[in-house]
């Protein structure tokens, strides 16, 4: 196996071991990316020379039980969202009004996953500002599905999905206010984590949709998303909406068997007979490991796409707002169709006339699908559901009908409006393409969630197959 | 359902409270698009939330403060370190009033 083809923890291993060195760890990362990019457009920027430097750091300090246990991830190179602000390396958020922002400080999580001796590998490929669910809204050209060039890897975190999915890092980080970690992940499939709102800091990360809007990552399993988590978990005094929750041990929670586990199976009304019938093959798995099954329904499902892309386009209006071309990046005529989009509609559901009907009457629809959730988990520990009721569409299938595309985080962005943890596991193929099964759980269940998909992963280890590129 | 009406001179205010320029042809097609959009947001109208209280977040956090103390900052050379003008350690910005020009 290539150093580069590893998980973050064989790697991890295989550096204490002295098997290998960071440094060509590195090395075949970087000759991974300059075989696959022209292919797949996963990378905004490559930190080369700064990723060779760091590695050969990591390489001198050693990684010796005193090295590891302070810094978890020596010596690993990860690729980063493209909307994380990370010092003296530029940040563009996948829009072209930021082609030139170089920040003067790091996102709380590059801060974290810096300490913990991570080194930064690249800046990943978005939709720009994180507005899309295919890629295709990147102003610096579309990132393609590793698994089918003639297909879209899923958004907004495409760069970061096709990037880990591709082998051209170990792990890569994303953000998710709608789906942006789980559609991807599940397109390109790999596993992708949406932690709880207030888990994980927002603080440097550009913002979408502020009550939204949650860091997350995406791994080549569970015990690496585990991992990470550790790391990005929990409040750091610069982001307000972190409640005070103590973060557990995530990583030794992960094996030990799962026990009267309920799971509520939601299934949407359209989905194709394939993609079904791999749905059910995995919740059969889950049964077979003893947890019991019974099926579910929000009765507000229906209103969760008109609900969430109101409260998201109005707070992508204020969000957006600051960027006159004054303090950071260009004038305003630089936004693309989408963010103008999104902006118009914020702002016409926050005016004068149109705020009750609209915004309002979105935010108490919200309150209702949090008390479904609520409800749901008085009966359930866990809610499995498919990330998308359709498999990786063409480039371009959706990019002419704003509101076709909107519909595609149909089953993902119920969870952002609840606040609530989920993370999307590989279940299958067809056609060689991948298929993703998604858990939710109560606010702050990830050790749950990650300990059930562990041992989905272990009994169905789909995650270990790998596109040919 | 009716389809959600949205009249040219709208977009051209809405353009106007979110300091957008728009071309024409952008206008006309924001027009047909929020249209369709807000046409299917219309759904929310038959849900019944007369008892219902708004949710702006979930975190159930309020008044969330910090001690007044300061900290580590920019220095001003670092906040204007990606300024398109700046002057004197100050941004430059456009004049607010045509008068003082």
């Amino acid at each position: 196996m290539a150093l580069n083809e590893l998980t973050i923890h064989a790697a991890r291993t295989g550096l204490q071991a002295k098997q290998f060195s960071s440094t060509e760890l590195v090395k075949a990362c970087l000759a991974r990316i300059k075989q696959t990019e022209s292919k797949i457009n996963a990378l905004i920027t490559v930190c080369e020379p700064s990723a060779l430097r760091e590695a050969k750091k990591a390489d001198q300090n050693g990684y010796q039980p005193s090295v590891a246990s302070r810094q978890p991830l020596a010596g690993i190179p990860l690729v980063i969202k493209d909307i994380f602000s990370t010092k003296g390396i530029k940040t563009t958020a996948g829009a072209k009004l930021l082609a030139n922002y170089v920040p003067v400080y790091d996102a709380t999580v590059v801060t974290r996953l810096k300490h913990a001796g991570a080194i930064i590998l690249a800046k990943a490929n978005l939709d720009a500002w994180a507005h899309g669910s295919s890629g295709e809204n990147s102003e610096f050209g579309p990132t393609k599905n590793p698994w089918d060039l003639s297909r879209v890897p899923g958004g907004s975190s495409s760069g970061s999905a096709a990037s880990v999915a591709a082998d051209q890092c170990l792990a890569a980080m994303g953000t998710d206010t709608g789906g942006s970690v789980r559609l991807p992940a599940s397109f390109c499939g790999v596993v992708g984590l949406k932690p709880t709102y207030g888990r994980v800091s927002r603080y440097g990360a550009i913002a979408l949709a502020s009550s939204l809007d949650s860091m997350g990552h995406l791994t080549k399993d569970v015990t690496d998303a585990a991992l990470i988590l550790q790391i990005t978990a929990g409040p750091d005094g610069r982001d307000a909406t972190m409640p005070d929750q103590p973060v557990p041990d995530y990583q030794k929670n992960l094996s030990p068997p799962l026990k009267n586990l309920t799971i509520g199976s939601l299934l949407p009304a359209k989905m194709a007979p394939p993609l079904k019938k791999i749905y059910q093959q995995a919740l059969t798995v889950l049964a077979k490991q003893g947890a019991k099954m019974i099926s579910v329904k929000l009765p507000h499902l229906d209103f969760a796409i008109a609900a969430y892309y109101l409260i998201m386009s109005s707070e992508v209006s204020a969000n957006l707002a600051r960027f006159d071309g004054t303090r950071f990046g260009a004038d305003r005529q630089k936004f693309g169709a989408e963010a103008k989009r999104r902006i118009m509609l914020g702002t016409y559901a926050l005016s004068a006339g149109y705020y009750d009907a609209y915004y309002r009457q979105a935010l108490k629809v919200r309150t209702l699908i949090a008390q479904d959730f609520a409800q749901t988990f008085t009966k359930v520990d866990l809610i499995a559901t498919p990330v998308s009721p359709e498999l990786p569409f063409k480039l371009g299938e959706k990019t002419a009908d704003p509101l076709k595309m909107y519909l595609s985080d149909l089953l993902t962005v119920p969870a952002n409006l609840a606040g609530l943890p989920a993370l999307s596991i590989p279940s299958g193929y067809v056609k060689q393409l991948p298929v993703g099964i998604q858990f939710l759980g109560p606010l702050f269940s990830e050790a749950k969630i990650l300990q059930t998909a562990y041992h989905y992963e272990q009994q169905a280890p789909w995650q270990k197959k790998r596109p040919r590129l | 359902m009716t389809p959600a009406k949205i009249s040219s001179s709208q977009v051209k205010h809405i353009a106007k409270l979110a300091d957008l320029k728009l071309t024409s042809t952008e206008a006309k097609r924001l027009q047909k698009q929020l249209a369709a959009i807000l046409a299917y947001a219309d759904r929310l109208q038959a849900v019944n939330t007369a008892k219902v209280m708004p949710t702006s977040q979930v975190t159930g956090l309020e008044n969330v403060t910090r001690p007044d103390q300061q900290g580590a900052c920019l220095t001003a050379g670092q906040a204007l370190a990606n300024a398109a003008k700046k002057k004197n350690h100050y941004f430059v910005i456009p004049p607010i009033s045509e008068q003082w020009h």
